[in-house]
């Protein structure tokens, strides 16, 4: 395919200056679309920084001509925003450890040890990636209810832990590393433990990233799974406090409703910011090998 | 799917030891592999395997947990075909999955190319970054947001269109454009995930053939039709099968701004499992419209994976 000559070269130039006569209009088109995409999280945040009676103004005033954080002392007041916090830190958190330790281990196993079954149960892994989680959700349901964890948080937790994805994520990973580690290891006499504790576990750093990261994204902005299983006010977890409170709330303290929001964006930001790249890699792989 | 060089670390030279005796080895190693696996499979079971039977299960009964089941036969699935809630939750759904694929392939193919174009480095950065966002923020707690800007009389939404010369729309409030506003803040925040694929997409096509076309007198949108699309059809396919699994599952969206109103304009299948399964308590009919959901999702993916071995071109 690579046949540009010198000739060619030039007449490729001549027709790129040609057709790029606007490149301006393109990176113009472009900036209002990316406008268009940040203006929600934009009128949020500045929505949230003004008086009450400034909240409908139209135009939207960008920066509040009376900056007051009275919303954000509104959220402390009207919800208890620490424990909805710590109810999905929690939440979050544990999920996130508890995928890179399930997937980790299970991700190894499949790649790096050989046993009866392999094929099979790597296949039902697989095979769950494709299950979404609304066609499971009423068994799911019973069988926490039989173990009387609905209405807890270890009910949102225990079930998230398996991840089909992070488990094939992981098996690529360790894939991806060089058989000769382990056979060095080996004939210096270290056991199948040992390679992985000593060899193998401490390169599965960026991978346990991805896995993590991507768990950390998910879980924190979850709201089906939480809707269905918490029912009392002190299990919720943010996105579902915040929802409840725009509903007692009605149109009357808009203000408060999105100085909420803004606080429940703030660890999604983070991350976001801290680790786009293994949350890019994790998203646009997650989705492929769904 | 990372890049992460890895080293071999040195390692000191290896002393003579005596060869392992295979058997132990082998038994620890499998020893290993059971409980490394235990944890996963043990849930996956537990959580997947088992409910997916139970749905089936359940469906052919009629339980309100409270009373024993009562063996139901195929009742519940004859019910779907007559209850007119869910028929229309799957009709909607239906047309909530075409409008809102459709459109985001188009806005995110369209942005990947424009951004794949020439410009600052770090201005495609910021590009990339900003169609993104929004897929890092919760879809609950933007569709708080989203049913401000779309509120009719105050909106922010409406007062952009009428600074384009168009009437308020009553989004949330009127049957048709109630879809639309959930097709609309779906996109919004669902687009960007389509994006990274194109741009993923676009930078595995070599070079080479841009400039092969490029000396055969293809410029522009006649380039993009004709040897950018037929190379990107695979992360074509990839999308909108994503897509359209995704879509089918539509939840929180309408949940939050309308509640599947007005009516049941705005339905959707899986609000439909859980307003009869956790308002009605309508176990085995909730589970019977989830398996339905569940071959609804498989034969799509089947069909599209039949008709992309037609049209999908791999190099």
């Amino acid at each position: 395919m690579s046949r540009v000559s010198p000739l060619s070269q030039a007449t490729l130039t001549l027709s790129r200056t040609r057709h790029s006569l606007a490149p301006w209009a393109r990176i113009a088109g472009l900036t209002v679309c990316a406008l268009l995409t940040l203006g929600p999280v934009i009128w949020t945040l500045s929505t949230s920084l003004r008086t009450p009676a400034e909240s409908f103004d139209l135009p939207p005033r960008i920066i509040p001509a009376d900056p007051t954080v009275d919303a954000y002392r509104g959220v402390f007041d009207q919800i208890d925003v620490w424990l909805l916090a710590l109810n999905s830190t929690l939440v979050t958190a544990l999920i996130a450890v508890g995928q890179m330790i399930t997937a980790g281990l299970a991700g190894y196993a499949f790649a790096r040890l050989e046993f009866r079954f392999k094929k099979p149960l790597f296949g039902l892994v697989l095979a769950t990636m494709m299950v979404p989680l609304q066609v499971t959700i009423v068994p799911v349901f019973l069988v926490l209810k039989s173990m009387s964890l609905t209405d807890t948080l270890l009910g949102l937790i225990i079930p998230a832990f398996p991840t089909a994805f992070g488990t094939f994520l992981m098996r690529q990973y360790f894939l991806g590393m060089p058989k000769d580690l382990g056979e060095a290891a080996m004939l210096d006499g270290a056991g199948p433990w040992r390679i992985f504790r000593s060899v193998y576990a401490p390169l599965a750093t960026p991978g346990l990233a991805i896995v993590g990261v991507l768990a950390f994204n998910y879980h924190w902005n979850e709201f089906f799974r939480p809707l269905i299983l918490e029912t009392s006010g002190q299990n919720y977890t943010l996105p579902l406090g915040l929802v409840s409170l725009q509903g007692n709330l009605g149109t009357g303290s808009i203000s408060v409703v999105l100085a909420g929001v803004v606080l429940s964006m703030i660890p999604a930001v983070a991350v976001f910011l801290v680790g786009q790249r293994p949350l890019r890699e994790g998203i646009t792989s997650a989705g492929v090998n769904r | 799917m990372t890049d992460t060089q890895i080293q071999a670390p040195p390692r000191p030279p290896a002393p003579a030891v005596t060869a392992p005796r295979p058997s132990a080895r082998e038994r620890g190693t499998r020893l290993l592999a059971a409980l490394f696996l235990a944890p996963t499979i043990v849930g996956i079971v537990v959580f997947t395997v088992v409910p997916i039977v139970g749905s089936v299960v359940l469906s052919l009964f009629h339980w309100n947990v409270i009373d024993s089941p009562s063996f139901a036969g195929t009742a519940n699935y004859r019910e779907m075909f007559t209850d007119s809630t869910v028929l229309v939750s799957f009709r909607n759904t239906l047309v909530f999955m075409v409008f809102a694929v459709a459109l985001q392939l188009l806005i995110a193919l369209t942005l990947a190319l424009a951004v794949n174009g020439r410009m600052p480095t770090w201005l495609r950065s910021v590009f990339r970054s900003a169609f993104f966002f929004p897929l890092v923020l919760s879809a609950a707690s933007i569709s708080v947001v989203m049913k401000y800007l779309f509120n009719q009389d105050f909106g922010v939404v409406n007062w952009l269109l009428g600074l384009i010369g168009i009437a308020p729309v009553p989004w949330l409030t009127s049957e048709n454009s109630a879809m639309a506003a959930v097709v609309l803040v779906y996109v919004w925040q669902q687009f960007g995930f389509s994006f990274l694929l194109f741009v993923g997409g676009l930078n595995n096509i070599p070079k080479e053939i841009h400039e092969a076309a490029a000396l055969d007198g293809a410029t522009g949108l006649r380039k993009h039709l004709n040897v950018t699309l037929p190379l990107l059809s695979p992360t074509l396919l990839v999308a909108s099968v994503v897509g359209i699994i995704n879509a089918l599952q539509v939840f929180e969206q309408p949940y939050v701004l309308t509640n599947g109103g007005p009516g049941d304009a705005t339905r959707t299948v899986v609000m439909v499992i859980y307003e009869s399964a956790f308002e009605q308590l309508r176990f085995g009919e909730a589970s019977a419209v989830g398996v339905l959901l569940f071959v609804l999702i498989m034969a799509v993916t089947a069909l599209q994976f039949r008709l992309s071995r037609r049209f999908v071109h791999y190099q």
